[in-house]
């Protein structure tokens, strides 16, 4: 038990509903690391009166089911009780949160709407771009904006720009966009100021699967490079699939 | 059996009580905007609170029921008519096969729920029948209704609601010719006199906004936006500015959390709310009245008062409260 896991700084009131376990202010994907495995700790208690535990980039939120029998009196402090017997009885292992998931990715031009104006902007090969792209290793430190969308950390720091001045109205379902140090996948159709990199074939999101969602909170995710004969190959199965 | 739809509203959805234990997935709760209306309007018809309701808003639809159908509208009062006579609000109505009942404009509130015995038969998405309009699933395909639909009911809705209105033999009475119920649940959710009064806590951010913005945040009077809706409520009045400016990390939101973009028009997050969000939270409105403000139509307006965590948590004990005394009155009502 000599490792050092970040503690949070408090379990503060997310109005009278729901609690906030603060880790940090800012992104750090060591402090994130943290939140997921106290997330996996406190699912794993399976607490009636809590109804969603939401890990996110710097903190979780655990929301109560307000109208349940159990709900203990003073909630918030309950809840901080549970955050500290998680973290005394040992947070799961990194390993243990989440799974590793293969995600292929094309980053043909025709897909990848920005890669090369990105690449241009870095001054590098779009094929560069999107070999550095593809050579890192992502997490999914929260999930959040649509149902099924991932904010992923691990962004090669060479890849980083701002966000889009001008968002686009529609931005195609799979497609794989970075701003900032972090990734997304968009998991249908919608609106989006970041910088389109690539396309995955898979279905991100469909309400009516199980499980619903590609990603998941504290998945390790790497992308693989396919070809476009390949891509159109995968999403027939993906359309058929469904 | 189904509903014809024979005109939709403006925004009419199937909602439930919501999509939960899944907002770890990005996936938002959705539900009944007023919960409180919600569960009410199926109590009146028998229903379990878990069923779901036809959510109307501001300009209600034009059906036509195929079958005798026990049916209750709560929440908002509309100008709504069976065939043509005033339909008894907040009370089971048994409409015969055949009627077209026209709710028209909304008189008072934004929201009322129309509940047909038997539920929606509709099938469940991710546990909830309520529809998420953005993502397209849940309810009917995903959307609001249209004219021509066919909502699907109970497939035994008719002989439900024959029974149940039976069981309610003791308050029966024909009204204006339409058979309903002496007696009627209150109205526990819908405004008074405007601005109505809202409780909210001081948000996370609330500190780092400037003093002035911290201050009119109360003193002020907010008006609904006209580009509010399911997701959240714009509040227009004065401008909130942050005492320096800066970026806050994307993190969990809830309902009722007002959040403030760069615009400094703050937003009242409701039943569609994403399940995170990068803007600075300046208070986070009491649970307990959400409904009410829910009932807020574009142009309503609100002050928002101050409250403590426990105020809230006091709040809350009390809606239960009433809550729960109008649905027993109307367990009794049904001889249970």
């Amino acid at each position: 038990m000599s490792e050092k896991v970040p503690k949070p700084l408090g379990v503060l009131p997310l109005g009278d509903a729901a609690a906030y376990v603060e880790f940090s202010d800012s992104l750090d994907l060591v402090v994130n690391d943290a939140v997921q495995r106290l997330a996996a700790a406190v699912h794993a208690r399976a607490l009636p009166w809590i109804r969603d535990v939401v890990p996110a980039l710097g903190g979780l939120a655990l929301h109560f089911d307000i109208e349940h029998e159990a709900l203990p009196e003073a909630p918030l402090q309950a809840a901080a009780l549970l955050v500290d017997e998680c973290l005394k009885q040992g947070l799961p292992d990194t390993a243990a949160v989440g799974r590793a998931l293969e995600v292929p990715v094309c980053y043909d031009p025709e897909l990848a709407l920005d890669l090369e104006e990105l690449a241009a902007r870095l001054k590098l090969a779009p094929e560069e771009v999107a070999r550095r792209h593809a050579a890192a290793e992502y997490r999914v430190l929260m999930m959040g904006f649509s149902p099924g969308l991932p904010y992923l950390g691990g962004l090669d720091p060479s890849l980083a720009v701002p966000r889009r001045a001008t968002p686009r109205a529609t931005v195609p379902a799979g497609s794989v966009a970075i701003a900032n140090m972090q990734a997304v996948v968009y998991p249908y159709a919608i609106p989006g100021g970041w910088t389109i990199v690539g396309r995955t074939p898979l279905t991100v999101f469909d309400a009516q699967r199980a499980p619903p969602s590609l990603f998941a909170p504290g998945d390790r995710v790497r992308f693989r490079p396919v070809a476009r004969a390949e891509f159109e190959r995968l999403r027939e199965a993906e359309r058929s699939a469904s | 059996m189904s509903l014809r739809v024979l005109r939709p509203g403006l925004l009419t959805t199937v909602q439930d009580r919501g999509r939960h234990g899944l907002q770890h997935l990005g996936i938002v709760p959705c539900g009944a905007m007023d919960g409180v209306a919600h569960t009410l309007a199926n109590a009146m018809v028998g229903n379990a609170p878990g069923e779901a309701t036809l959510e109307i808003t501001v300009l209600g639809p034009e059906l036509e029921f195929e079958r005798e159908t026990l049916i209750a509208l709560c929440g908002a009062e509309f100008d709504a008519r069976a065939d043509g006579r005033a339909l008894p609000a907040n009370r089971p109505v048994l409409v015969e096969a055949g009627t077209r009942l026209a709710v028209r404009r909304a008189l008072r509130g934004a929201r009322a729920y129309l509940a047909l015995a038997g539920g929606i038969a509709l099938d469940e998405v991710l546990g909830s029948r309520s529809t998420y309009l953005p993502a397209r699933f849940g309810g009917l395909e995903g959307r609001a209704l249209r004219a021509g639909d066919a909502l699907p009911l109970a497939q035994d809705a008719a002989r439900i609601s024959a029974e149940r209105y039976a069981r309610l033999a003791r308050g029966a009475t024909v009204r204006d010719g339409l058979r309903t119920v002496r007696w009627s649940a209150p109205s526990l959710t819908l405004p008074d006199r405007e601005p109505i009064v809202v409780h909210a806590m001081e948000g996370r951010h609330f500190g780092r906004f400037q003093p002035t913005s911290q201050r009119v945040l109360f003193d002020a009077v907010w008006r609904v936006s006209p580009d509010s809706n399911r997701m959240g409520y714009r509040l227009a009045g004065p401008t909130l500015t942050l005492a320096e400016a800066g970026e806050i990390l994307s993190e969990p939101t809830c309902l009722g959390t007002v959040q403030v973009p760069a615009d400094g028009v703050p937003i009242a997050l409701l039943a569609d709310h994403q399940t995170t969000g990068g803007y600075p939270k300046i208070a986070e409105i009491a649970v307990a009245d959400v409904p009410r403000l829910a009932q807020l139509a574009p142009g309503g307006t609100l002050h928002i008062a101050r409250c403590s965590l426990e105020d809230a948590l006091g709040l809350r004990r009390e809606a239960g409260r009433r809550l729960q005394a109008a649905l027993r009155a109307v367990s009794w009502e049904y001889g249970r």
